[in-house]
């Protein structure tokens, strides 16, 4: 508790011992009226201060206003003797209970989830000259080195040039398992060194590390508001002048009715009375609280687990996703390939992995990288010229001296080249040398051991359609497909089909469904934009991923997506509670007041009670690990 | 231009006002409040003077909520 609360506390207490001494207190009159008066101001001074303020303000439809109003019309109805000091004084005094769990409460919870995000690292430890020094991480220049010691937190990304340790990486990725590192090896920042001593040269800055990023999305987060939540603050703003002038009519038009109509005398005080009532009750607060803190718990839940979803509004469109489609290459499949069988035409036989290395050295395909992975050597840059990439279908350059084409079926038919179609359940990569066809590259994918369970939880999640978007060969596109018992497959596609095969799904979507698309994030940014949900996976280091999705998942489990899906229907399904029951609750006591069934007793009850229940109902979307 | 700055406010409410009444003031574009960080995001007009606005800001949100603070 801050100073604020704890003097609060106080207030509460010494409040309410009066008011219940008061009870044993014989006195009748002004005298009477005077000793209430007592517990009443300590109590609500600043109440009536803040109403006061609102009315020279013009801001007149506030809480303060409200309660100022409903219990200085109970001391006047007491004056009068159709009332209870005893009443007014603890409708104030349950409001000020209220406000203060409200206030604790959301604090604490506050408190707990940042420190969850909390992921910053507090300095450096910069070498200079040889020696260590103690630095802001901002002060880090890119290419310095760093040492990092057990226990402490990876503050910049780099490669480490000296030692070997293994990583916790719970606080970014939410997976228990430490991750190993060695000398030579890419380090993100934000893991926590457990074992070893490493040294590290950084390759960042600290405001573009991968750290930085996560923080800079996840703070950001809570302020790209939900239609929920745009819907809970236009309420407020109409909901309390309603029933304020809701109970104006209650005051005044019964009793002329009664007069004017029936004949009978006004009952001005009962009426009154029941007005008031309405005012207590009408007060948003367990509304505007709850709904907002069940996002920002749900959004601090879902990034422990390593997924970080960066606004309200995709946590809402994530809850409603019916159909998910995948990108196969990294996404279902490990994404790390290998050549796993070479067949050579004619004398091409020991020159062929040679030429096709060289040819593809430029690119950062995964498969380019697995030819030259496989065939081992280095390439000598000089010997390949007039190197072009042909986007989805593969590559074409002169090596010493000989038109190469490396690529599918496209680019061979684009060359005219009569080429071998093989049977085999891999990715064929065909070579033609001096226009001539010169053989072909089979390389082939692992499924990740994870894939079927997550597509298994997918559908178990209430996913009607799962869709498989590949540019690879229709054989091993439904090969993975079977395995996996994905619906539906697309295969050949080029990144660009990827977006319009993506925009024929979206328009066979029902209005109510969403659509999210899961990929690796590195050349899928179109197609994450484009779908209501983009969501990239693995995305430990890669900025671009982190840039172009709205959910990020830091690891490249696949089971994460289900995971995220059924977090964010816990914290909508949550937001839909709070909102039917504080908006439910606030219904039947407007209806009992009115009637003169339930009194300002009850009202500041329900307006309490309903607050505290939504505001722990709120608290529960943070705990996400059965999800 | 988009700045961020530290708030103190005590209900989500409040925090609703405040961001109402940050809107209204002339030179900002845009604005969120974020009861949950207790972080205020303004998005000024081009070519306005953030300090000038942000005095004015301060001021709007001084009227529609007593108990609110900005770190500037």
């Amino acid at each position: 508790m801050n100073k604020k609360q704890k003097r609060m506390l106080a207030r509460i207490l010494v409040a309410a011992v009066l008011m219940i001494g008061l009870l044993f207190v014989p006195v009748e009159g002004w005298l009477r009226f005077g000793l209430y008066m007592i517990p009443y101001l300590v109590i609500g001074y600043d109440i009536l201060k803040k109403a006061g303020k609102g009315i020279l303000r013009r801001q007149v439809f506030d809480e303060n206003f409200l309660m100022a109003v409903a219990t200085v019309g109970a001391i006047v109805l007491a004056v009068t003797g159709e009332g209870d000091y005893t009443e007014a004084v603890a409708v104030m005094l349950f409001y000020q209970v209220g406000e203060l769990f409200q206030s604790i409460a959301v604090g604490k919870s506050r408190r707990n989830i940042s420190q969850l995000m909390d992921i910053r690292p507090d300095s450096a430890n910069l070498e200079s000259d040889g020696e260590l020094l103690e630095v802001d991480p901002d002060a880090v220049e890119i290419g310095s080195v760093i040492v990092v010691r057990p226990g402490e937190k990876v503050p910049i990304d780099g490669i480490v040039i000296e030692g070997a340790s293994n990583l916790d990486t719970v606080a970014l990725t939410g997976e228990s398992l430490p991750r190993e590192v060695k000398t030579g090896e890419e380090i993100v920042s934000g893991c926590i060194n457990l074992t070893g001593l490493l040294r590290i040269r950084t390759t960042k800055a600290f405001g573009e590390s991968t750290v930085s990023k996560i923080l800079e999305l996840v703070e950001n987060a809570s302020s790209r508001k939900s239609r929920s939540e745009a819907f809970i603050s236009k309420f407020a703003r109409v909901y309390t002048p309603a029933v304020c002038y809701g109970a104006l009519a209650l005051a005044l038009l019964p009793p002329l009715f009664r007069v004017l109509a029936l004949g009978l005398s006004p009952a001005w005080g009962d009426w009154i009375y029941r007005a008031l009532t309405f005012l207590v009750i009408s007060c948003p607060c367990a509304l505007v609280i709850s709904i907002p803190l069940s996002f920002f718990a749900g959004i601090g839940g879902a990034s422990n687990a390593g997924i970080l979803i960066k606004g309200s509004n995709y946590l809402e469109t994530l809850a409603k996703t019916r159909t998910v489609v995948m990108d196969k290459t990294g996404t279902l499949t490990e994404g790390v390939f290998d050549v796993t069988e070479i067949h050579a035409k004619g004398d091409w036989e020991p020159r062929l992995l040679e030429a096709a290395a060289h040819a593809e050295s430029a690119s950062s395909h995964p498969i380019a990288r697995s030819i030259c992975r496989a065939y081992g050597k280095k390439c000598d840059a000089t010997r390949v010229k007039d190197l072009t990439e042909h986007s989805g279908n593969g590559v074409t350059a002169t090596f010493d001296g000989v038109p190469i084409a490396v690529g599918n079926a496209k680019l061979m038919e684009r060359w005219n080249i009569p080429w071998e179609e093989p049977e085999a359940a891999g990715t064929v990569i065909h070579i033609a040398m001096g226009n001539q066809y010169a053989g072909y590259l089979i390389i082939s994918d692992r499924i990740k051991e994870t894939s079927q369970a997550a597509i298994a939880s997918l559908k178990r999640a209430g996913v009607r359609r799962t869709v498989m978007l590949t540019g690879d060969n229709r054989a091993v596109a439904e090969k993975v497909a079977r395995e996996l018992e994905i619906d539906r497959v697309y295969s050949n596609l080029l990144p660009e089909d990827k977006v319009k095969q993506v925009e024929t799904l979206l328009s066979s979507e029902t209005e109510r469904g969403t659509l999210a698309f899961v990929g690796d994030g590195i050349n899928d940014a179109p197609v994450l934009s484009r779908a209501d949900v983009g969501i990239a996976m693995g995305a430990m280091g890669s900025d671009a991923a982190i840039e172009a999705a709205d959910v990020v998942l830091m690891d490249d489990d696949p089971a994460k997506i289900a995971k995220a899906i059924r977090i964010a229907r816990k914290c909508l399904s949550i937001v839909y509670q709070n909102i039917g029951f504080a908006l439910g609750v606030k219904a039947v006591c407007l209806l009992l007041g009115a009637l003169g069934i339930g009194g300002m007793w009850l009202a500041i009850f329900a307006d309490v009670g309903v607050m505290v229940l939504a505001v722990l109902n709120a608290i529960r979307a943070l705990f996400v690990k059965n999800c | 231009m988009k700045k961020t700055y530290k708030i103190e406010v005590d209900c989500a409410n409040c925090a609703n006002k405040m961001e109402m009444a940050t809107k209204k003031t002339a030179g900002v574009q845009d604005a969120t409040v974020n009861f949950m960080t207790q972080k205020m995001t303004v998005e000024f007009c081009d070519g306005a003077d953030a300090v000038a606005v942000m005095k004015a800001v301060l001021k709007n949100c001084k009227k529609v909520e007593d108990d609110c603070e900005i770190y500037l």
